[in-house]
């Protein structure tokens, strides 16, 4: 067809063809993108003001904290670290349960195929990003200040953090599920709640259970934490610890988390390989 | 239902455009009978499954009535279009399985528009629909294969599924949306041939979108030919000839 008439054109045309990944155009975006990540590192190493001297003897003050905390204090344990960590997993999966409640209306709310309302998504959606933008220790601060110190303000706490998070996922697993079955089911004339229940609940179970594992490995350590503002747990030990500097308390207090942590992981992985 | 010579499906001046100005369905004019396959030929892209599917409104009808027995389907909304969908079956291309449900959930969710949510969510079908679901797998021919699930399955007996599926909402109608085109020759004609029995030992009219010619012209009493979302041919499969290939599909070196 037009190969006779390149070649009357030009007989080398073929051979002086020239391919290049990018044009002028995105190497020059590209050299902006690195350029301002360069500068933005620049800026922030300059912001936090590093003094020298604290991070030449940071290795000491290391050893000299270790050494302080070795050996653990193991007797402590049963004393008061068991009752504290069987109390912050209870806030974890309470905190982990509760959440579910707001999470799955909220998640339906955002998902665009669930609900096709723009407005009803958008809203949805800041409801999700607030929750996410407010770290679980705000929340127990918030939480104590309503209903006292303790673990009630805990569950709380872990509960509104994760709302955001499984709310988020739950709508994105939602919107990612196949039509065809949908469709199949509205076409024998399935009532809604049949439809959620028979074609879109089969389809996001998997993400369902993984997303409420993940979360709840996610409390435990959160959990951990909360008893530094108040809201119970076995952060309430540490935080005494460290205050009368009883280091090889603190020493158990966290080889117990980093115990319980590991444990919550080798569960979890073990459950969602065979829920999938 | 209707009596055997009797009109099962009028659709009249039915028009579909997705974007305003560019019609795909343009006034389509046809009446289904009571019984046997009438097959829908065409290019990709001409309409067929826009037409099967406004019959169902799973697509929006722009304009025109589609009445099975009288009932105007076009004008349905909410509770009453649902009750009018329980009526009709569907067989799709890609089978549309719910793949992680067993093989006899997927068939007894054909009954999902009739029994109350509660016995969908404790899986309490009344005895009747069970009963109803092992006489329609053993007719599909998948006896043994109740309690697998669905994504276990091969393409012709995922198909299998889907047509016990439709059957089990004892419809007046059913409609297949290309149930072949995913198939290899030989499972297409087994499938075809199991629509042809079934529906034709129910009395149960189909209409069937199918791009394979000498496929339609086998099982189907009445073939009709679309071209640019207009019906070009409508007669029995002994009347379509070459020249009404040529007019439908345009071209003659395929021939």
């Amino acid at each position: 067809m037009s190969d006779g008439v390149a070649v009357r054109r030009d007989p080398a045309a073929p051979l002086l063809r020239e391919w290049t990944r990018f044009t002028p155009r995105q190497r020059l975006a590209r050299f902006a993108i690195w350029l301002g990540i360069v500068a933005a590192l620049v800026w922030s190493v300059r912001t936090i003001e590093i003094i020298p001297e604290f991070l030449a003897d940071a290795p000491e003050q290391m050893a000299d904290l270790l050494i302080r905390m070795w050996p653990p204090d193991l007797r402590y344990y049963p004393d008061a670290v068991h009752a504290a960590l069987v109390e912050t997993i209870h806030i974890a999966t309470l905190g982990t349960i509760l959440c579910f409640a707001f999470a799955v209306p909220i998640a339906l709310l955002a998902s665009r195929i669930i609900t096709p309302v723009p407005a009803l998504n958008a809203f949805a959606q800041l409801l999700l990003v607030s929750s996410r933008s407010v770290n679980t220790l705000v929340w127990a601060l918030v939480f104590v200040a309503i209903f006292g110190p303790g673990a009630a303000a805990g569950v709380m706490a872990v509960a509104f953090r994760s709302i955001g998070f499984v709310g988020k996922l739950l709508a994105e697993a939602l919107d990612e599920t196949a039509n065809g079955p949908i469709e199949a089911l509205r076409a024998s004339g399935a009532p809604w709640g049949a439809v959620m229940l028979k074609g879109y609940w089969p389809q996001v179970q998997p993400a369902f259970w993984g997303i409420a594992l993940f979360r709840w490995d996610i409390n435990v350590r959160e959990s951990a934490v909360l008893g530094l503002v108040g809201a119970g747990g076995i952060g309430v030990v540490l935080d005494d610890a460290l205050n009368f500097f009883q280091w090889d308390r603190a020493a158990t207090v966290l080889l117990a988390i980093f115990a319980v942590v590991i444990l919550a992981e080798i569960v979890v992985t073990r459950i969602r390989a065979r829920l999938i | 239902m209707t009596g055997a010579n009797g009109v099962a499906l009028e659709i009249r001046g039915l028009s579909k455009a997705y974007a305003p100005g560019r019609p795909v369905l343009h006034g389509i004019d046809l009446a289904v009978e009571g019984r046997g396959i009438t097959a829908v030929i065409g290019p990709s892209g001409t309409g067929k499954s826009t037409l099967i599917r406004c019959i169902n409104r799973l697509v929006e009808p722009s304009a025109g009535e589609i009445r099975l027995h009288g009932q105007d389907l076009a004008r349905l909304r909410g509770r009453a279009l649902r009750l009018a969908r329980r009526r009709i079956g569907m067989v799709f291309q890609e089978y549309n399985l719910v793949e992680r449900l067993s093989v006899m959930e997927n068939v007894l969710s054909g009954r999902l528009g009739y029994v109350p949510l509660w016995r969908a969510w404790l899986r309490r079908y009344p005895e009747r629909d069970i009963a109803r679901a092992f006489a329609l797998l053993d007719a599909v021919g998948l006896p043994e294969h109740a309690t697998r699930r669905a994504d276990a399955l091969s393409g012709g007996q995922r198909q299998r599924v889907g047509i016990a599926r439709a059957l089990m909402q004892e419809p007046e109608l059913l409609l297949a949306d290309e149930p072949t085109s995913s198939l290899d020759p030989k499972t297409s004609v087994e499938i075809m041939e199991l629509i042809a029995t079934l529906c034709g030992e129910a009395g149960i009219p189909v209409i069937v979108n199918i791009h394979n010619v000498p496929l339609a012209k086998r099982f189907a009493r009445r073939i009709i030919g679309m071209a640019g979302g207009r019906i070009v041919f409508d007669g029995p499969p002994e009347a379509l000839e070459e020249h009404h290939l040529v007019q439908i599909y345009g071209g003659e070196e395929w021939l």
